[in-house]
Formats: C-alpha cells, sequence, structure tokens
C-alpha cells in the first residue's frame, strides 16, 4: 500500500462516498445519481467497461472502494460525452470518471499496464516538457509503447496517414530532433508545479 | 298530451345537396315517414334554418323534430329544442363520407339515405317527449363518511360551494392518519423538506363552518334512498340513533395499514426495532425533532434502512399485489427526520423502483442532497438483533449483500376500507336488512349493504376515465379508500368527489340523469301486467337502480338510474322502456329500412353501435373519408348492454343479411361507460347462434365487437369484412 492510500484508508475508513466527494474532481455529485442506466446505455464504450459508469456510482455508494480504484473502468472513458448530455440528473459523468482515474492514479493504485493511463502520463510529460504538444515524439512514444517490433509494425501501419499528413504541413518531420518548446517553456513548468502544490495543499495529499 | 306531429328537415349543406336527391328524401319523409311538415333547407344549422324549425314548433304544432343533416355528435346544441322529440338521421357523416361519389353508386347512395330518412320518421313516431323523473328528491345536503383528511377536505370544498355538510368520524377526533404523522410530504416549492401536516387547520375549519355537522364516535348503520333523497341512520357508540335526510353521499373512509405482522421474515414481530412507516412516525413524534431513538432499549438511532415496497407489489399469498403509491416517498420524508437532526447518521433507502408521483422528483433529489443513500436492492431478510443485519439482493451489482443498521422501516401498503364485499358475502333477503358492523354504508339495497369492488378491495368504477363514480349513483369515494394514494392527491380526490356529489344533488332536484348521461329527462318505466318477475332487470341493472317491492316486482329507483338501458335489454317480455328510447323506438327502425328482395344483390347489414365509442369511431372515419359498404344501417344504442335480443331476431326475420354489434371494451380492463352493459351483451349474444341455428342460418351473420374510439380504420374494416361474408356465403334467405 503506497503512503497516501493508507492515509485515506484510515481518514475515510468505511466511508468511501465521502472519500469521493471530498477527493475526486465533482465527486459531489455521485450521490445525486438515480441508477436509471442512461450512461451506460449511452456510453459507445460501455460493453466493454467491466464496471460501467452507473454501475461505479453504485460500488462507490456501496464502499466498494478497492474494486473501484483498482478498476479498469473509468480508464476507458474516451471524453465523448454522450452520457453527460444524457444523464436526467446532470451529472458530469466524464468528468467524474477521469476524477476517479486521476485519483486512483494519484493514490498509487491504478492498474499499472493500462493502456490509457500510459498514454496519458506520455501525454502529460510530452505536453509539461515543452508547454505544447509534440506530436511526433507523441506518437513514436505511442507505437513503441509495447516494445520495438510492435512499434514497428504499428508505424508501418499508420504510414499512409502519416504520408499524408507530411504532405499537407500536419506533421513537422523534425520534431522528433528539435525541441519544439513554445516560448517560456519554462515558465509553464514552473505554474503547473505550483498548482500542483495548491492542489495537494487543498486535498491534504501534501502529508 | 297532443297528438303528434312529425317535422323533418332535410339539410342540402355540406356537399349533401349535390350528392343526394333530397327532394326525393323530402317526398319519402312524407309518404313514407308521415311527417307533416317537411322543409328542405341550404343550410340547416344556420340561423335561419333554426329558426325556420323553431316557428314550426311555435307556430305549426310540430312536437316531433327529424333532422336529416350531420350525425348526432355534430350540431347537437344548435339542434336541441325544448319539449320536442328529437331524432337525427345521419346523411353527412353516415351517407354522403363514408361513400364514393361515382355515378355508378349513385342508386346505391341515394337508398342509404332514404332508409336513414325512413328510419328518422320512425324512430320519432315511437318516441315521447321525455317529462323527467317526477318522484325526484330535493335535498342537497351532503353526508360525508369519514374525518381524515379526504373527508374533511371534502366537507370543507362542499361547504364553500354552499352545500351542508354532515361529516360522520367513527373515532372520537377529526384527522385520520394524518393526525398521526410527525409531518408530511410537501406540497409546495421548493419540494425539499418535510412540512407541517396541516390537519390542526383543517380541523379548525371545519369546527368553525356552520354549515358542517359533525358526528364522533359515530357509524352509518343504514343508507336508503337515492341521489337527492337519501336518509342514513346515524349511530354513536353509546347507541343512540338519529335519522337524517341527504342529497348524496361521500364515503371518505380511508385505508388500514397493512398488517406487518405478516411479514416475520423482514423482522416484523421478531424484533422490536422493525416497524412499519407508521411505527417510525410516532417515534419521531416522540422525539419531536430531538434525535430519534430506536423501541427496544432506547439506543439514539445512528443507522436505519427503509425497506420499500414491503409486502407490497408481490405476487405472494396475502400479501398485497399493488403499489401504494405513497410509501416511497413517506421513506424519503422519514429519512429527512434523520437527517435533519444529525447529517451523519445513515439512512439507507432500499427500492427496486423509486416511485415518486406528483413532484416528488424534487424531493428525492433533496434527500440526495442531504446525503440518504439510494440502493437498488431487495430485501430478503432481516435477522434481529441489537445490531439489525438486513440481507438483500444487489440488483445494480447483482450480489447478495447485508447492511446493518439500529433501526428499519417496512414501507407496507394501505389496504381500502371498502366494507363487505356484496359478491362474497350474501346479502339479506328484501326486507330484512340488518346492520353490519363490518359494513361502512349499511345500505338497503338489493345489490348489497356496500359499493361494489373495482379491483383489489377498492371502491370505484374506473380508475382513469370515470373516477370517484361508484356504481351507486349518488355515492362517491374520495382518498385511499378508492384507490391507493398520498395526501396530495387524496385532497384532490376529495375536491373531486364534492363536484360530483353537488352535481348528483342538482341534477336529481331537476328529476334528470347524473353521469354520464347528465342532464338526460328520460328514465326507465314497467308494465306491471307484462312482468314475470324474473328478475333479470334487478341483476343485471349495472348500476343497483332496482330493488323489488314487497310484491317482489322490480321497483326502480330513477334517480339511482344512468339510464343506460341494460334493464331493457334483459328483459325476456319487453315491459321496460324509457319515453325516448325503447324496444319499439329501435325496432320500429329495424323494421323501417327498405328491404330489397333476394335476387337484388343488394344485401342489408344492420349495425347496432354504442354511442359511447363505436359510433363516435365511425364518425371520424367518415370526416377521414374511410369508406364503408352503402349497404349499412347504422343504429346508435346507448350502451351495448341496453340491446335486447329481440332486434336481432327480427332484423334476421326481415331479411337482413348480417348484424354487428358494436360496444366498448369488456372483462378487466372494460371501457365500457356503464361498466357492465358490453359485458353483459356479450354474454347475451353468446347464446345467438340457437336462434341462428333454428333460423337455418350461417352463423357468421351475426358478429359482436368490441371497439375502442380510436379504431377509426378498424371499425369500418369490420363491417366491409361482413359485406365480403356475404358475399361468399350468399344473401339471406328470408326476405319477403
Ligand atoms: S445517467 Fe445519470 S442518473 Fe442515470 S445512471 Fe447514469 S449517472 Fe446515474
Ligand atoms: S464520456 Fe466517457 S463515460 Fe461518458 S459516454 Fe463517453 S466514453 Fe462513456
Ligand atoms: S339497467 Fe341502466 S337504465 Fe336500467 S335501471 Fe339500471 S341504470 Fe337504469
Ligand atoms: S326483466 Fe322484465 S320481466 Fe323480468 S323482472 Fe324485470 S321487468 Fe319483470
Amino acid at each position: 500500500m503506497t503512503d497516501l492510500n493508507k492515509v485515506m484508508v484510515e481518514k475515510y475508513r468505511n466511508d468511501f462516498l465521502k472519500e469521493v466527494e471530498a477527493n475526486v474532481e465533482e465527486g459531489n455529485w455521485v450521490k445525486m445519481c438515480m441508477q436509471c442506466g442512461v450512461c451506460s446505455g449511452s456510453c459507445p464504450l460501455g460493453p466493454h467497461w467491466e464496471h460501467p459508469p452507473q454501475e461505479i456510482f453504485m460500488m462507490i455508494r456501496a464502499g466498494k472502494r478497492d474494486e473501484v480504484l483498482r478498476s479498469e473502468s473509468m480508464w476507458m472513458c474516451t471524453s465523448c460525452y454522450n452520457c453527460i448530455v444524457r444523464c436526467p440528473r446532470e451529472l458530469p459523468i466524464t468528468h467524474i470518471m477521469h476524477g476517479l482515474a486521476n485519483y486512483a492514479h494519484r493514490l498509487g493504485i491504478a492498474p499499472k499496464l493500462n493502456p490509457t493511463r500510459r498514454f496519458a502520463k506520455m501525454f502529460w510529460n510530452n505536453i509539461t516538457a515543452g508547454g505544447r504538444v509534440n506530436e511526433l515524439k507523441l506518437s513514436v512514444g505511442l507505437y513503441f509503447m509495447d516494445g520495438f517490433a510492435s512499434g514497428i509494425k504499428k508505424g508501418l501501419e499508420m504510414l499512409p496517414v502519416g504520408l499524408g499528413m507530411l504532405k499537407t504541413g500536419r506533421l513537422n518531420p523534425f520534431g522528433l530532433f528539435s525541441g519544439g518548446h513554445c516560448k517560456g517553456a519554462g515558465d509553464i513548468r514552473k505554474m503547473i508545479k505550483k498548482a500542483k502544490e495548491i492542489e495537494d495543499k487543498r486535498k491534504g495529499f501534501a502529508a | 298530451m297532443a297528438d303528434t306531429k312529425i317535422g323533418a328537415y332535410i339539410c342540402k349543406g355540406c356537399g349533401i345537396g349535390e350528392r343526394l336527391d333530397t327532394a326525393q328524401l323530402a317526398m319519402i319523409a312524407q309518404k313514407e315517414g308521415k311527417a307533416q311538415v317537411v322543409r328542405e333547407h341550404e343550410f340547416l344549422c344556420n340561423s335561419q334554418g333554426v329558426e325556420m324549425i323553431k316557428n314550426d314548433i311555435a307556430n305549426e304544432g310540430v312536437n316531433h323534430v327529424v333532422i336529416a343533416a350531420c350525425s348526432r355528435r355534430s350540431k347537437a346544441e344548435t339542434f336541441n329544442f325544448d319539449n320536442v322529440a328529437i331524432s337525427r338521421a345521419n346523411l353527412r357523416e353516415g351517407v354522403i363520407w363514408i361513400t364514393p361519389a361515382d355515378d355508378d353508386k349513385k342508386e346505391i347512395v341515394q337508398e342509404m339515405a332514404a332508409d336513414y330518412v325512413r328510419m328518422g320518421c320512425a324512430e320519432s313516431l315511437k318516441m315521447q317527449i321525455p317529462a323527467g323523473n317526477p318522484s325526484h328528491g330535493n335535498n342537497k345536503r351532503i353526508l360525508v363518511v369519514g374525518g381524515g383528511v379526504s373527508g374533511m377536505t371534502a366537507a370543507i370544498e362542499a361547504s364553500k360551494t354552499g352545500y351542508d355538510v354532515l361529516l360522520v368520524e367513527k373515532t372520537g377526533s377529526l384527522g385520520g392518519w394524518a393526525a398521526k404523522l410527525h409531518k408530511r410530504v410537501p406540497n409546495t416549492e421548493p419540494y425539499a423538506n418535510p412540512m407541517d401536516t396541516g390537519v390542526a387547520d383543517l380541523i379548525k375549519k371545519i369546527e368553525s363552518d356552520k354549515h358542517i355537522k359533525v358526528h364522533l364516535n359515530s357509524t352509518i348503520t343504514k343508507t336508503s334512498g337515492a341521489p337527492g333523497q337519501f336518509s342514513a341512520d346515524i349511530s354513536t357508540e353509546s347507541g343512540g340513533t338519529a335519522t337524517e335526510n341527504i342529497g348524496a353521499i361521500i364515503m371518505a373512509s380511508g385505508f388500514t395499514p397493512y398488517d406487518m405482522n405478516k411479514l416475520p421474515h423482514l423482522g416484523a414481530g421478531k424484533s422490536k426495532d422493525v416497524v412499519d412507516q407508521l411505527g417510525l412516525e410516532a417515534l419521531a413524534k416522540a422525539a419531536n425533532g430531538g434525535p430519534i431513538k430506536r423501541p427496544s432499549d432506547g439506543k439514539i438511532v445512528s443507522s436505519v434502512v427503509f425497506v420499500q415496497c414491503a409486502g407490497q407489489r408481490s405476487d405472494k399469498e396475502g400479501e398485497l399485489p399493488y403499489c401504494s403509491g405513497h410509501c416511497c416517498n413517506t421513506s424519503i420524508k422519514q429519512a429527512m427526520y434523520f437527517k435533519d437532526q444529525n447529517k451523519d447518521i445513515d439512512t439507507v433507502v432500499m427500492y427496486t423502483d423509486l416511485r415518486t408521483p406528483g413532484n416528488g422528483e424534487d424531493f428525492y433529489r433533496s434527500a440526495q442532497k442531504k446525503g440518504v443513500i439510494f440502493t437498488k436492492g431487495v430485501a430478503s431478510e432481516v435477522v434481529p438483533g441489537s445490531e439489525l443485519q438486513v440481507k438483500f439482493q444487489d440488483k445494480i451489482l447483482n450480489e447478495d449483500a447485508i447492511a446493518k443498521a439500529d433501526l428499519v422501516v417496512l414501507a407496507t401498503g394501505q389496504v381500502a376500507n371498502s366494507g363487505v364485499d356484496i359478491e362474497q358475502v350474501p346479502q339479506d333477503e328484501p326486507g330484512k336488512w340488518a346492520a353490519n358492523k363490518q359494513s361502512v354504508l349499511n345500505m338497503v339495497y338489493r345489490q348489497g349493504k356496500d359499493l361494489p369492488l373495482l379491483k383489489h378491495g377498492f371502491n370505484d368504477s374506473h380508475f382513469i376515465c370515470f373516477p370517484y363514480e361508484t356504481r351507486r349513483t349518488g355515492i362517491y369515494t374520495a382518498g385511499p379508500v378508492r384507490r391507493p394514494m398520498d395526501m396530495v392527491q387524496a385532497i384532490e380526490d376529495a375536491t373531486g368527489a364534492a363536484l360530483k356529489a353537488i352535481q348528483a344533488v342538482e341534477n336529481a332536484s331537476l328529476g334528470r340523469a347524473a353521469h354520464p348521461r347528465s342532464g338526460d329527462l328520460s328514465f326507465p318505466t314497467f308494465r306491471r301486467e307484462g312482468c314475470t318477475q324474473c328478475k333479470r332487470c334487478t341483476v343485471e341493472c349495472p348500476f343497483g337502480a332496482i330493488d323489488e317491492d314487497e310484491q317482489r316486482y322490480p321497483q326502480f329507483n330513477e334517480s339511482r338510474c344512468r339510464r343506460c338501458g341494460t334493464c331493457m335489454g334483459a328483459c325476456p317480455v319487453r315491459v321496460i322502456s324509457f319515453e325516448n328510447y325503447s324496444v319499439d323506438t329501435v325496432g320500429s327502425q329495424i323494421k323501417g329500412v327498405d328491404m330489397p328482395d333476394q335476387f337484388s344483390e343488394k344485401p342489408r347489414i344492420l349495425v347496432l353501435a354504442c354511442e359511447n365509442d363505436a359510433y363516435p369511431a365511425l364518425d371520424m372515419a367518415a370526416m377521414n373519408h374511410i369508406q364503408y359498404s352503402a349497404f349499412t344501417r347504422v343504429i346508435p344504442v346507448r350502451c351495448l348492454g341496453s340491446i335486447n335480443t329481440i332486434w336481432v331476431t327480427d332484423a334476421l326475420n326481415s331479411g337482413y343479411d348480417g348484424v354487428i354489434l358494436m360496444g366498448c371494451q369488456k372483462g378487466e380492463n372494460y371501457q365500457c361507460h356503464f361498466v357492465k352493459g358490453s359485458e353483459i351483451a356479450h354474454t347475451r349474444m353468446s347464446k345467438i347462434d340457437d336462434t341462428l341455428k333454428q333460423l337455418s342460418l350461417e352463423v357468421e351473420r351475426v358478429k359482436t365487437y368490441e371497439v375502442a374510439i380510436t379504431d377509426i380504420q378498424r371499425a369500418p374494416a369490420l363491417i366491409n369484412e361482413m359485406a365480403e361474408t356475404i358475399q361468399k356465403i350468399g344473401m339471406s334467405p328470408l326476405k319477403f
């Protein structure tokens, strides 16, 4: 158990709902779900989730802390916003899904090998390094995420798309070498660092 | 009364003049229809046309008016003249709108119109001008039985409208169950918090209203009479009885909470800490805003589980099959008793479907905001102990789980206080009525002491179409005795029932019928000499309007009668009739049709259509220009129940090739405006096959259908189907 996770377990004991309300983005909405299932039915990826949003909300109320936080489910959300648009109770479901994923990640109990989590991390590192996304680096990184051989294979599959993007000037071929950073990237990094400090303090993660 | 003088008026408007030879129709009215005054008019419904008719009534002595124009359902107000008998020949919806305008069809279309004119005149000849019920009562006082929220509201509403009220309450105080509540579900914006019950205010209003007389500790030991002239014995516990005369009755006898001891598996009776909703109200009342303590050891409750639908919506023997409608909102309210006092108390509402009628959705949301947890699950067992364990099936996570609580509240249902079930309990012999303790009204009606039940022990005649109307005219039900409900609905109900009662006394005082033929002045009479005392009328009358006199003859109570004619249809010797609707008025129309011979290839189809649903459906088909066979002759009837089988036999004997009966849906989900009429007609008609066999006719020639008002495609299709059948099996051999 990571230290932070231990702290949180201790702090909220059996009340996972309270924990979610205090620490997860938009978590105070969870209690408002009326279990209609519209979100799960609307989600284009719904059938592939182990626990679709409706169920996640029920599990939170039922205090199933580990099952929820260690689950791959909320990492499935693609931010399509279908569920938000349709939820009769107007829950910001997408945001809660990301909030839960983020919280699990912060606690260090999110599934290590989850591809979304790995991509998100890669994206974060990429964008915070230069203040803007370096697309070539990001896609190369993504292709080679699972090793060299599969990276080459995926790269070849995507070749026509890549060439098309090159032709239309959508991809900078030198991006791999040049930094491509924006002006004052260092300042952005400082700002992000400060923001994180403030958030950690507010949420009690600083411990 | 003066001799019958028929005035027949033939309209040429709405295209009738272009499609039909109205001069020929006028001739028929005069020669065959025996109309003494016959006039054609370009637009009969315009002021000149109406003036013309009025003038003939005033100056020519016309007292029977035949309007050959549009359907009787159209311009009913325009063609409404006092003190004359009115019949309508439907040339527009009945002829020109449902037939093709082709030249080669002209002849049969004209024949159709001519028959309708003959039929209108024939009917008119047999009609009398209804004079209104001569033995009507004038009492307008309203008796309200039951002093709960429904009863008190009904009393106040009736009094506010200007009627005197007698309010009878069985217990020693007003208020009913509502008086036992700590607070009520909110009925105003923002629907977020429990609020004061308002019962004290209601009681104050009653007590200060000089038009409302209250009898406490009293029950009704005898009810007799009819709208406008009821008499009720009000007996007190101590034995005194007062006889009071009233005009109408509102029965608001409320409900009894379902006996939770029938649910031992949910811990009822096994642990003191398992209570029903009223039990919780008592605890909350005792706490009076402070922490609620549990009954067993007085410990302050820190966790509570509400089990919804306890013994309700169940198919188990002894449990209630229905939803009581208020209990989800009630549990939400009760969960708030805890949360509002201390937000850290765990409150779980365990439900299968949360049903929050009215503005309950806002209330539900408010509870969620307050942190009440809603779990979709079915409780299977409550294990007693110092900490109760609720075993349940989580319906979302699909697993068995246990919730622990200091207190468990069972949301049990409402059981109607509807008195004795007259279909189960044998009734007293006429004239030997004895008061029965279980009965609410102790009626001396031949049909039984209390109101007939509709479903699951509730008193009503149709939950949706005719609420408050019971099957006893002048007696209305309101509140949870009618169907399970909450306080908001009970108040609405009481107001509605009060209005119904007012309508009943007003109609009665004018000698007119009540719903659904409100305002009808005709009433059934019977020819005593011809009656064989078979009792069919007494038994089949859906409204218990007919008692028996000492000599065992039927005794009609005109004010109780709804004018459906079911008795008329039932009478085997045909001695029952109305002034303007009788075996003869319809019979003469059937016989009035000009019957072509067997070789003419012009069959005749008789349709007897209920005027409430089937006839309007045919009218609407006409408006949509949906066609049906021009060989059809449609006669509207008050109710399928009023059809005397003699009409069918006569029709077949006089050469009709097919007969179709169209009535409303019967059975459990009936839509018959007279509740039983359609059903009774179907039963009678099930025996028609024998008649057909005796006449050596094919059984396909007679069909009985249930037709809804929306069947505008189907009703014409059924007629066309019969036309095809006739083509297949051939013309009737009985034409002469
Ligand atoms: S759509 Fe909204 S209310 Fe319905 S289950 Fe999903 S989150 Fe809950
Ligand atoms: S926003 Fe996420 S959870 Fe909502 S429907 Fe789209 S993918 Fe599913
Ligand atoms: S059967 Fe109908 S018409 Fe006859 S007495 Fe009863 S209510 Fe009146
Ligand atoms: S149905 Fe006719 S014959 Fe029979 S009791 Fe009634 S009135 Fe008499």
